[in-house]
């Protein structure tokens, strides 16, 4: 909606100016573009001076530019239109600063990870890589030794177990939620704590977790099943608010009919609420799926590291994508070349965050072509 | 005959479908309850020892609490600095994406900014590592020579960028989004009569926003602050990467401070015996800290729900 239309006071122009009467007291089109190609030579000027540098130039540049035109559109428009201009520029400005770290972080995941991705790096695992075949490899000049299978696999069985304890547990919370509870006490107390739990730091997951297995098996009992059970306490909550929020939007007539006809209660969620809101709950899952996909604390706390491979969520260490980056920037195998280290890291980086932008496209995927057709 | 035995016995079955799903729905509902009352428990009684153990062989050797005292404040400074820097860029950014960005783009916009969302912390952290804090260093290096005197900006600056000012900047970009998607609900749901009452009277687009949206929304506004407070005070991976730790220290540009988070991911791999229960302790107190911010959180969203309908 056009909101700054002609609202300024009317001042009287000498009749010789050809302007159209609506457009008095208003700055002409050009005058803005001017102001910003001005002030971007004198920022350029101005950053020369000490050196030039992108930072300094786009930093110098805003700043002429929004105390420039906010002061020519204060005087010519009036001070109120000065202000809007200035909050205007302001606004767009935050945007802008917004999108710097993403760009920068896609383009640097990009740039350092392409490198290093290739079939040796995607099918083997880092075991027997030390410091010694680094050291050269750098020398040698030949490429990296070791990848993240291991790494690769330890993820997709952690995600994949916490996604089967987190879905039935969400998802018959959602439906007592939604189908059971209505608004009884104790669904107020799950609905709070389910919020409250959402914002759990993801590493006292991990703690809790570890202390729990370290309760049950004694201390330091780390294993994939454990990063689960701790990764399960991030993922519930998504889960249940997701499919939550789907089975309130299933339409009562639909219960009703299927009641009307005689079906139990059990089987009407069964078979008609649920198939009604799936691709929600669907899409919903992935997300949650999406998110605990990434996250390094809580496996760091109760998966431990591994180099080799290892299948078996039951039995030993295992390493994730995240912490297998964690530890190849932090704990480089070889201290003294690092630079296959971090093209490793890279890589992984790369691997992870495809994958996480994968999930969410098919998040977004499944809720369109899954939709109920709406006959209405 | 049959035909009725088949009969109760589907009912029977039925009946008995009824109530083994309901039981399990509950169960399911009572299981998390129990699972986060769980985690206070689980982790008090492999805390304890840190409680009684003889304060000189606690870590710095002046018990628990001098041990965790400057962490706590490390913590605090970085989540603070974090939402001083968010706050009004996320805001910015809502109002841009809800009020003034083309209705076209405006979509897919908020899409973009969600992705920020979407990348994982330890990506975060190896940004914040590899590129944020070496970039940071020249800007450390101004900051200490001209206004060293103030005792946040004092030198020399850290030769890595590593500092915990880098940390918090790092910690900012992953609370903006939270901010902002939750703002940007929130100024969505402004009343269109408010706003278009404001602009029939000649309000700029800027006086509308100040009059009609920004009262509207400034409960949701502080509760998305709160949330993104809460992420901010846990988050790991970022400052574990990201800070040289150290002593808590007033300046912001040198090597120092450390953040309970990373402290825990930090040593935890290698700890044992009372070492474990020196830093289960410390999560325990990370877990409260953030439990109160988010209860409060949603306190406050709760009672502006009716009208709001930001939750």
């Amino acid at each position: 909606m056009k909101t700054d239309q002609d609202l300024a006071p009317k001042q009287p122009t000498p009749p010789s100016r050809k302007r159209n009467s609506l457009a008095k007291g208003k700055l002409p089109k050009w005058a803005i573009p001017a102001t910003a190609a001005g002030s971007i030579i004198l920022g350029a000027a101005a950053s020369t001076l000490g050196g030039f540098a992108i930072a300094t130039f786009a930093i110098y540049s805003a700043l002429l530019f929004v105390i420039a035109a906010t002061i020519i559109t204060s005087l010519v428009e009036g001070n109120r239109r000065g202000k809007n201009a200035l909050a205007t520029y302001l606004v767009y400005g935050a945007f802008l600063l917004a999108l710097i770290p993403l760009a920068s972080v896609l383009y640097t995941v990009l740039q350092k990870g392409i490198p290093g991705i290739n079939m040796h790096f995607l099918t083997s695992s880092m075991n027997g890589v030390t410091g010694a075949v680094d050291n050269a490899t750098v020398e040698n000049g030949t490429p990296v030794i070791g990848g993240a299978y291991h790494a690769v696999m330890g993820t997709l069985l952690i995600t994949l177990w916490a996604t089967l304890i987190s879905v039935p547990v969400g998802m018959l919370t959602a439906i007592y939620l939604v189908e059971y509870g209505k608004g009884g006490p104790l669904s107020k107390a799950i609905t709070f704590f389910v919020d409250v739990m959402t914002g759990i730091p993801s590493i006292v997951a991990g703690l809790f977790a570890a202390a729990f297995f370290g309760l049950l098996l004694g201390p330091n009992s780390r294993m994939g099943i454990v990063a689960a059970v701790a990764l399960s306490v991030l993922m519930i909550p998504t889960v249940v608010r997701s499919t939550e929020e789907m089975l309130k939007i299933v339409p009562n007539e639909l219960r009703e009919a299927s009641y009307a006809l005689g079906v139990r209660r059990w089987r009407t969620i069964l078979k008609v609420v649920i198939p009604t809101a799936i691709s929600g709950i669907a899409s919903g899952v992935t997300l949650a799926i999406a998110r605990v996909i990434g996250e390094t604390a809580p496996i760091l706390v109760t998966a431990g590291i591994a180099s080799n491979i290892n299948l078996n969520v039951f039995a030993d260490w295992m390493s994730t994508l995240p912490t297998f980056i964690y530890y190849q920037i932090l704990t480089p195998t070889s201290p003294t070349n690092i630079d296959p280290s971090l093209q490793r890291a890279w890589a992984a980086a790369l691997l992870l965050i495809v994958m996480v932008m994968a999930l969410n496209l098919i998040a977004r995927l499944v809720a369109k072509i899954f939709a109920p057709k709406n006959g209405r | 005959m049959t035909s009725t035995a088949v009969k109760s016995r589907a009912a029977a079955s039925g009946r008995a479908g009824d109530k083994i799903f309901s039981g399990a729905a509950l169960g399911a509902g009572v299981l998390i309850l129990i699972t986060l009352f769980a985690v206070a428990l689980f982790l008090l009684i492999q805390a304890l020892p840190t409680f009684s153990a003889d304060p000189a062989e606690i870590t710095g050797g002046e018990g628990f609490f001098a041990y965790i005292f400057p962490i706590i404040i490390g913590t605090v400074i970085a989540a603070a600095i974090a939402l001083v820097i968010a706050t009004p860029i996320g805001i910015g950014v809502a109002l841009f994406i809800s009020h003034f960005a083309p209705r076209q783009i405006a979509g897919p916009l908020g899409y973009v900014i969600d992705l920020l969302a979407a990348i994982p912390s330890v990506i975060y952290g190896a940004w914040g590592y590899m590129v944020l804090a070496p970039a940071l260093v020249p800007g450390y290096e101004w900051l200490s020579q001209n206004l060293g005197f103030i005792p946040i900006f004092e030198g020399p600056a850290s030769q890595t960028g590593k500092t915990i000012l880098t940390a918090s900047i790092v910690l900012a970009v992953m609370v903006l989004p939270i901010i902002t998607s939750l703002s940007r609900e929130i100024f969505l749901q402004t009343p269109k009569l408010h706003e278009e009452a404001a602009l029939a009277l000649g309000a700029t687009r800027w006086e509308m926003i100040t009059t009609a949206v920004l009262p509207f929304a400034r409960p949701g506004i502080i509760s998305a602050v709160m949330l993104g407070l809460g992420r901010a005070l846990g988050e790991t991976m970022a400052v574990a990467l990201v800070l040289s730790t150290g002593g808590l220290i007033p300046s912001l540009i040198k090597t120092g401070n450390q953040t309970i988070a990373a402290e825990i991911a930090l040593n935890f791999p290698e700890a044992f015996g009372l070492r474990l229960a020196e830093l289960i302790a410390a999560g325990l107190v990370l877990f409260l800290i953030t439990l109160v911010v988010n209860m409060i959180a949603r306190a406050i969203i709760a009672r502006h729900k009716e009208f709001s309908g930001a939750n």
